[in-house]
């Protein structure tokens, strides 16, 4: 055996020596962490509901409260044992955003307020956001086309 | 001091490894090698307020405990070559600035320390006295440079590796009586063409290699010549590979070669996944167990090659591959 020949015969004598991630166990980490973060939502969304809230402000105070619960297990250093723990199924729901916005302000503090905190802060949740808002008015514009031609159709 | 074949230096006056220090931080303190060092610290920030200012603590204490430890007072040091990760080595700068001894920054990521051990020994071969040879790294500093800060809920690969909290130092003096650094052997730059900065071990080992072969041709050695021959922080992937590619150039290094990364955690309790890595990983398992070793003659001849990878986070950011590096010295009673 001459792993060294190509760099491509290399590539592939590394990717078969490298063990993969246990993706089942992670799959089901995250699918059971992941449903209870969304039944712990469900229950206080059904909780504002019965107190007399609209849906709408019912999912503000759900978003709320699970951001809230996010930050504040992040600061104690243990979102990101859970994290490790179920992987995608806390990143995915807003906990997870939460985490990404509040992990880099304490990792940057010392870098001082505003170019530390202010300035480092969306490092991770950047892309997100940027993203995200982008896909929205995309989303936007091409509802607005099919909107205006079905008016135009009537 | 003499070239010999293609890249290797024999010395004719070997220098001495008169002392070496280290302090390592609270995870190694819980692996198998925590008894070998000088000092294990409680907690990451040993009273500072950030992370660089605590590695660069950590580097100072390690050179102030080598100068007490070796009796040799810092007026007595002629240079200081010393090295880490944190951008433009700001540890060494910031934790060495008192020290008042003429400083060489050296950067060759986790090669570092055997780097600075090779240069160290070229000036005390022709013309210092002392020399006094230093590399820190710490894991929370290096995870802000190079990944993700520490509170965010991820997961690591099996083969990412786990930065040594800590610093090694070694004191080089010219009228010893060993243990000689007797060649060095500088590596050339390698670049099998991996990009996955989250598989070191893969993009150093065909370095590691290549140093340790050119090594064995230019001093007409072979493996079994040394009683150790030791990487820096290949870790176990890394360590595998490493077998594997020397065994295809027909050099049997299975029986006598280990890692420091896979030396310094316990695998299957420390959930360090493919082991440790950072210059600090081959400063303080050199200095805290390898040397003791030597000095109890417990083994007399060993082959320390420390592997770097020389990237940065914005060349893996914009896909570059991963350039390796390894420096080779010899070190024998």
């Amino acid at each position: 055996m001459e792993p060294l020949e190509t760099k491509q015969a290399y590539q592939e004598y590394v990717d078969k020596k490298s063990p993969n991630s246990p993706i089942w166990k992670n799959c089901f980490n995250a699918f059971w962490v992941g449903g209870l973060i969304c039944t712990i939502g469900q229950i206080i969304l059904n909780i504002c509901k019965q107190r007399g809230f609209d849906t709408a402000t019912s999912g503000t105070i759900v978003s709320i409260i699970l951001i809230g619960i996010s930050a504040f297990l992040t600061g104690l250093n243990i979102f990101n044992k859970i994290g490790k723990f179920a992987g995608a199924g806390s990143l995915i729901p807003i906990t997870g955003f939460a985490n990404s916005i509040v992990s880099p302000a304490m990792e940057y503090k010392s870098e001082g307020y505003v170019m530390g905190v202010g300035g480092k802060m969306f490092t991770v949740a950047g892309p997100v956001l940027v993203f995200g808002i982008s896909a929205s008015i995309l989303v936007g514009i091409i509802y607005l086309i099919f909107n205006t031609q079905s008016i135009t159709l009537v | 001091m003499q070239k010999i074949g293609k890249q290797t230096i024999k010395f004719d006056n070997p220098p001495t490894i008169l002392d070496c220090a280290s302090i390592v931080g609270p995870k190694e303190a819980e692996g198998p090698l925590a008894k070998y060092f000088d000092q294990t610290l409680d907690d990451e920030f040993w009273g500072e307020k950030t992370w660089e200012k605590a590695e660069s603590k950590i580097i100072k204490e390690t050179v102030n405990t080598l100068i007490s430890k070796s009796g040799i007072p810092s007026d007595k040091i002629d240079y200081c070559f010393a090295g880490d990760l944190l951008n433009q080595c700001i540890s060494s700068s910031f934790g060495l600035r008192e020290l008042n001894v003429p400083f060489f920054g050296v950067f060759g990521a986790c090669s570092t320390f055997v780097e600075s051990l090779s240069l160290g020994s070229i000036c005390v071969e022709s013309f210092a006295e002392n020399v006094l040879c230093a590399t820190s790294s710490h894991f929370c500093s290096a995870e802000k440079q190079f990944r993700f800060p520490l509170e965010l809920g991820n997961q690591r690969p099996p083969t990412s590796q786990w930065t040594v909290t800590g610093s090694g130092a070694a004191i080089l003096t010219k009228n010893g009586q060993g243990p000689y650094i007797t060649h060095i052997t500088p590596g050339k730059i390698v670049d099998m063409g991996i990009k996955d900065a989250n598989n070191m071990g893969a993009a150093m080992a065909p370095a590691f290699a290549d140093t340790l072969i050119t090594h064995f041709i230019d001093t007409s050695r072979n493996p079994s010549y040394y009683d150790a021959i030791i990487s820096g922080d290949l870790g176990h992937i890394g360590k595998d590979i490493a077998i594997d590619i020397a065994k295809s150039r027909g050099y049997n290094i299975k029986s006598n070669y280990n890692d420091c990364g896979v030396l310094i955690f316990d695998k299957e309790t420390q959930d360090t996944h493919a082991g440790g890595s950072g210059c600090g990983c081959c400063g303080t398992v050199f200095s805290g167990y390898f040397f003791k070793q030597l000095k109890d003659k417990k083994i007399r001849k060993i082959l320390l090659i420390a592997t770097g990878a020389l990237m940065n986070s914005t060349s893996s950011q914009q896909g570059e591959s991963i350039p390796g590096i390894a420096h080779a010295i010899s070190i024998e009673l």
